[in-house]
């Protein structure tokens, strides 16, 4: 028995985790290569904005009044110009304004949904692993955020904000501001799932025994406790930025969220709507399409993520 | 008592709980010395692994320890808190625990598990650790150790991976080592190899070994002395070889019964009547009165019989008729 076995080949990260089953279940999957797709082409649009943007939206020098409300794909009457998508009222690109809108939403979506976990992951595994009041005083606060709607959590957090934030930084801190609101309205799914994990883990005897050997509560929650509930989290980490996506949207839809200086996705169908029955309807229809993929292919690769890390589902 | 290393007195477990005080662990004794094997044995629930809990100082709320003491090589231990207790049971007392499918980290490498214990305990540089800890793979048995330091617990066998919580268990050179059913997880023909090996390593380290089970067979075979517990107390406690051919106490004598031995050529086996008393519902005077044979008056009436230096803790120990002339 003792030297048939043999040494197993030294093999590349990149190659073992192409072979393995994660891998092979996405390939398998045209849902979740085309949603991966999408996604991926929205960052790498949202990064490179201002490189493939064909305007400034936010110049005003670069913005002429005579381009306003072209058709998508029409001459402008005026001026003779094109424009892929159309302009909006006052002569502005709505490719590019889409460009910039998703930027700013996809950052405040990924930033909240960022924040949501630390907060959220960090107060579930603490009230698990240490027990008693204060676990009860954390699941409990949880628990009542719960009863309200989210949307409404993220909007009373930003009336306080704006409340105390003084006029000439308004328009600087909202999107900060949107951010830690609608992290602080989604925390609390992450803390429950964590909580409920880490209760499974912290009984089993590996923990047991690093407890044994002297490791501290910090180092046994991190190293050990931490990585053996990452999966749960990474699935609802996904379907949350859809959701944080959708929330920063309605947010600015309603008014309360991005300032028309720094307009997200929801900023633009905000304005946009306001032309719809005047028949500018490119204004509206295309910053709504694209929030409607992006929420779309984040959501299904949500789903199929869940799929993949949970075999027993398939 | 200076050979002890590990020096168990009157060592009581509380749980109170809404119908009053259980007391799953009552005022046990018990040596372990250098090198020895001590083997624990008892049904379920007798309180075995709540006293290995105990010593390890790992008893989960609201079990307390609410009497007696516990000596680890000369330094008392039960009372020690925090940071003291941590260095302490981390460093002397290592843990085998029942199922390696658990006892092991599914996401870190075997090498990181072990060199992490040899970090927190011993003053030795990261690459010597990794050095030992191939060292101490080789021991347990496990082929190429180089390069299965590497491997996680996934890639294990159920024995394999049990080979690697022993090395686990052993690497920071402890004084003792806990294993709580080490086998029970394990396919017969593992369990024997398993067993050897631990006995073997414990040995040639001078380790000493409190070895809790309820397979008599693992006993026998492994253990110097034997302990046997019955209701949180101690039923008999002697010489391996004594107790299995000649036991004192009934209780030990009905497990004897009930054990098939190859020893004991093709009988049938007998069963003790009854089952263990519940905690919460505890006879008067001796807690074995109920499902004893030989019980009388003064089982009943009087309080329980202690072990007292003696081998077993009965008003009537079984007489050997070999035995009475020695």
């Amino acid at each position: 028995m003792a030297d048939t076995t043999p040494a197993p080949k030294p093999r590349g990260r990149l190659a073992h985790w192409w072979d393995g089953d994660f891998a092979y279940q996405f390939r398998r999957s045209p849902v979740a290569m085309i949603s991966f797709t999408v996604v991926m082409l929205m960052v790498l649009a949202a990064i490179f904005a201002p490189l493939i943007a064909p305007y400034d939206p936010f110049d005003p020098a670069s913005l002429n009044l005579m381009n306003g409300f072209s058709s998508p794909m029409e001459p402008n009457a005026f001026t003779g110009e094109t424009f892929w998508l159309g302009t909006d009222d006052q002569g502005r690109d709505v490719f590019s304004t889409i460009l910039y809108g998703l930027r700013i939403s996809l950052f405040v979506g990924a930033a909240a949904v960022g924040f949501a976990m630390v907060l959220g992951i960090t107060l579930g595994l603490v009230a698990a692993y240490v027990g008693g009041w204060v676990e009860t005083i954390i699941m409990r606060i949880a628990d009542v955020q719960l009863t309200f709607p989210a949307i409404l959590v993220a909007m009373l957090i930003f009336g306080v904000a704006k409340g105390i934030t003084p006029v000439e930084y308004r328009d600087q801190m909202a999107i900060w501001v949107l951010i830690v609101a609608i992290g602080l309205s989604d925390w609390v799914q992450f803390a429950r799932v964590v909580r409920g994990a880490t209760l499974v883990e912290k009984n089993k005897e590996y923990v047991q025994a690093a407890r044994l050997i002297g490791r501290g509560s910090g180092a046994i929650m991190l190293r050990h406790i931490l990585p053996n509930v990452l999966s749960p989290v990474l699935v609802i980490a996904t379907i949350s930025l859809a959701l944080a996506i959708i929330a920063e949207a309605t947010l600015s839809f309603l008014g309360v969220g991005a300032p028309p200086t720094q307009p997200s996705l929801g900023t633009l169908i905000r304005i946009g709507q306001g032309f719809l029955f005047s028949g500018e309807w490119w204004i509206l229809l295309f910053p709504a399409c694209t929030l409607l993929a992006l929420a779309l292919a984040v959501n299904l690769l949500g789903d199929w993520l869940r799929d993949a890390l949970n075999p027993k589902l398939r | 008592m200076s050979e002890a290393v590990l020096s168990i007195r009157n060592l009581t477990v509380e749980i109170p709980t809404r119908g009053g005080i259980l007391r799953p662990v009552d005022q046990i004794n018990y040596d372990i010395n250098r090198g020895e094997i001590l083997g624990i044995v008892g049904e379920s629930g007798a309180g075995k692994s709540m006293a290995g809990n105990a010593v390890i100082g790992l008893l989960n709320r609201p079990a307390k320890i609410t009497g007696g003491e516990i000596w680890l090589n000369g330094t008392r231990i039960d009372q020690l808190e925090g940071e003291d207790m941590r260095r302490l049971r981390g460093k002397h007392i290592g843990m085998v625990f029942q199922d390696p499918l658990t006892s092991l980290n599914p996401l870190l490498r075997i090498g990181d598990q072990l060199t992490e214990t040899m970090l927190e305990h011993l003053d030795i540089s990261r690459d010597e650790a990794r050095k030992r800890a191939a060292a101490a793979l080789d021991e347990v048995g496990i082929p190429a150790a180089a390069q299965r330091l590497d491997s996680y617990p996934h890639e294990f066998s159920g024995g394999m991976r049990q080979r690697v919580v022993i090395a686990l268990a052993l690497c920071a050179e402890p004084s003792l080592v806990i294993a709580d059913e080490p086998t029970t997880a394990l396919d017969v023909s593992v369990q024997a190899q398993i067993i050897a090996l631990l006995k073997r390593l414990c040995r040639d380290r001078g380790t000493a070994v409190m070895l809790i089970t309820h397979d008599m067979g693992v006993i026998a075979e492994t253990a110097d002395r034997v302990a046997v517990m019955y209701a949180g107390r101690l039923a008999e406690l002697g010489n391996v070889r004594d107790v299995v051919t000649h036991p004192e106490h009934p209780y030990t004598d009905g497990l004897m019964g009930s054990t098939p031995l190859a020893s004991k050529g093709l009988k049938r086996l007998r069963q003790i009547p009854g089952s263990m008393p519940r905690l919460t519902a505890m006879p008067e005077g001796c807690a074995f009165h109920p499902r004893c044979e030989f019980a009388q008056d003064i089982c009943r009436a009087e309080p329980r019989p202690k072990l007292n230096g003696g081998r077993s803790a009965c008003h009537f120990p079984i007489q050997q008729p070999a035995e009475e002339t020695a």
